[in-house]
């Protein structure tokens, strides 16, 4: 088991978003969130990345637990997100920014070939590596904020909401990327709006409400149920 | 025409000050949106350092010639960083998460600490530079022009620095992520950037080069005391918001611009309206660009 989430509650302040989720990733799996807007799909990814605190429950990487240790030793874990809304450096360039992703890197030769994969992958970015990254329109930041998260060479790769926004071939270029970087070997936890495109991407699927998990399963059950299809995939019931 | 370029010659000294301990001020506001109202107070600091180490312990004399000085301008450095590591940690990393309120009063406090500790351990009558050899008396002519000695230093000094550290923000690794947690606290997380370790980072770099320009102003003014960084130190906050606050270049632009004003408006105006002038041009400026000068790139509003 490459993540394990047991029991996990986190709260803003005295207000509980997260009643008790448990989840699952094996290693090389694709998984997908859904969930309605406020359901806490962010919540739970904040928590595995350290940036928020749980107040019961345990997450465990590789059998050890992570929700103790801050957000840098986690990363260094090959733990790695691409966060809601992008969240790009606007004033560092792209090539700043790409080289902030591996910012816990200490093999620089390796640096370099991860960054030639990446330019592969978006030659966009190559294109505009010396722009400054606010400059960049949606959709290259998205791939910018992508390709800065495979800087840091992920063992488990953390998307929230990548094609919010992106206009439909975008956001098909971006599933067919994730599909070759799931492909070399990275575990995906993927949260998406477009739930179709990502139950026939993932592998096993969670499904949020309200801060409870109410159903996981294989990703084309999930793509089957009556329910899921009438609540994330605009089918009738 | 001699009389102009002298003055702005002392306007471009006084300005290089002015910069240094502004860009204290603006790379804390940069990565914590804070004022450390303190600053002023380790600049202060940096000066009596200088005092004990140069004059006192004659560390200056040991070794002869400007190395002597160079060695204690390191060492008062590395002492006023010391300083500005313990502030963070004592007076505002505690209050990290509490209320702007606080850390406003703790910067407060904090200030009152360092002048009443100078006081105490100084007392609080101005201290003198007593070198055997004055800056003041010497001067280089230039092109017709007398160069004083003091001008030279300060000048090359604050250089040097700004220099040094514009190459370490915008070349190193470490620079980068100094930039990347002024711009995104959360994301500088997620690229495994220890946000604490920079954040002291800053309030050591800040203070290290606020100590040098207090050396600086005892070297060449020759007269310090406990209060002095009170004035230095709003003519530096004032340099900040002119170049826009968070900015480390607009803090470099704004110190020297200050300098240059003020001393301009000093010789040709009114020596006694001095202060006036310099913030009447702030206010003028702040009026037309509200962000100081080169606050707020366009590239942050997207
Ligand atoms: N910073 C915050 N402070 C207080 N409440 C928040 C904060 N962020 C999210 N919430 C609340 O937590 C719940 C879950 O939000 P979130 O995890 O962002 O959901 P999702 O990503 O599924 O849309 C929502 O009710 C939301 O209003
Ligand atoms: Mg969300």
């Amino acid at each position: 088991m490459l993540l394990e989430i047991k029991n996990l509650h986190v709260s803003y302040g005295s207000v509980e978003v997260l009643h008790g989720i448990n989840m699952q990733v094996e290693e090389g799996e694709v998984i997908t969130v859904l969930g309605a807007n406020g359901a806490g799909k962010t919540t739970t990814l904040l928590t595995i990345s350290g940036l928020l605190k749980s107040t019961k429950g345990e997450i465990l990487f590789e059998g050890k637990p992570i929700h103790t240790i801050p957000s840098h030793e986690i990363v260094r874990l090959g733990i790695i997100q691409v966060p809601e809304g992008r969240r790009v450096f606007a004033p560092l360039t792209v090539l700043e920014n790409l080289y902030l992703g591996a910012f816990t890197s200490t093999d620089k030769a390796k640096d370099e070939a991860t960054l030639e994969w990446v330019f592969d992958l978006f030659p966009r970015l190559l294109e505009r590596k010396e722009q400054l990254s606010g400059t960049l329109s949606g959709g290259e930041q998205q791939m910018l904020a992508i390709g800065r998260a495979l800087m840091g060479r992920p063992r488990l790769l953390i998307l929230d909401e990548p094609s919010l926004g992106l206009s439909p071939i975008l956001v098909k270029a971006i599933f067919n990327t994730l599909k070759s970087i799931s492909k070399t070997g990275v575990t995906v936890v993927l949260v998406e709006q477009n739930a179709r495109a990502a139950l026939k991407f993932a592998s096993r699927g969670y499904v949020l409400e309200l801060g409870r998990i109410i159903m996981s399963d294989e990703a084309a059950a999930l793509l089957a149920n009556p329910d899921v299809q009438h609540s994330y995939l605009g089918g009738k019931k | 025409m001699e009389e102009f370029i002298q003055q702005l010659i002392n306007g471009l000294a006084v300005g290089g000050i002015y910069a240094l301990i502004a860009l204290g001020y603006t790379m804390v506001y940069g990565v914590l949106k804070l004022i450390n109202f303190a600053h002023g107070d380790l600049f202060t600091l940096g000066a009596y350092f200088g005092l004990t180490l140069l004059i006192t312990m004659g560390i200056g004399d040991m070794v002869p010639g400007p190395l002597g000085i160079i060695i204690v301008a390191g060492m008062v450095m590395a002492l006023v960083a010391i300083m500005g590591y313990l502030l963070e940690r004592v007076a505002y990393r505690p209050l990290r998460n509490s209320d702007r309120l606080a850390a406003v009063v703790s910067a407060l406090g904090a200030s009152i600490f360092f002048q009443n500790a100078i006081m105490l351990v100084y007392g609080s009558d101005a201290q003198v530079y007593n070198l055997n050899v004055s800056a003041a008396e010497y001067s280089l002519p230039v092109a017709g022009i007398n160069i004083s000695a003091s001008s030279i230093i300060m000048i090359g000094t604050s250089l040097l620095l700004m220099w040094g550290l514009y190459w370490f923000i915008n070349r190193t690794r470490t620079g980068m992520a100094i930039r990347a947690v002024a711009n995104d606290q959360a994301a500088a997380k997620l690229m495994g950037i220890d946000v604490n370790k920079i954040i002291a980072l800053v309030f050591m770099i800040g203070p290290a080069l606020g100590g040098v320009a207090g050396l600086t102003v005892g070297l060449c003014y020759g007269k310090i005391d406990y209060n002095m960084g009170w004035t230095y130190g709003l003519k530096a906050f004032t340099a900040a918001i002119l170049g826009g606050i968070g900015n480390i270049p607009g803090a470099m632009l704004g110190g020297i611009l200050l300098g240059v004003v003020e001393s301009l408006g000093e010789a040709y105006i009114s020596g006694a309206w001095k202060n006036a002038i310099s913030f009447f041009v702030l206010i003028l400026i702040l009026l037309f660009r509200p962000t100081g000068l080169l606050g707020e790139r366009v590239a942050d509003k997207l």
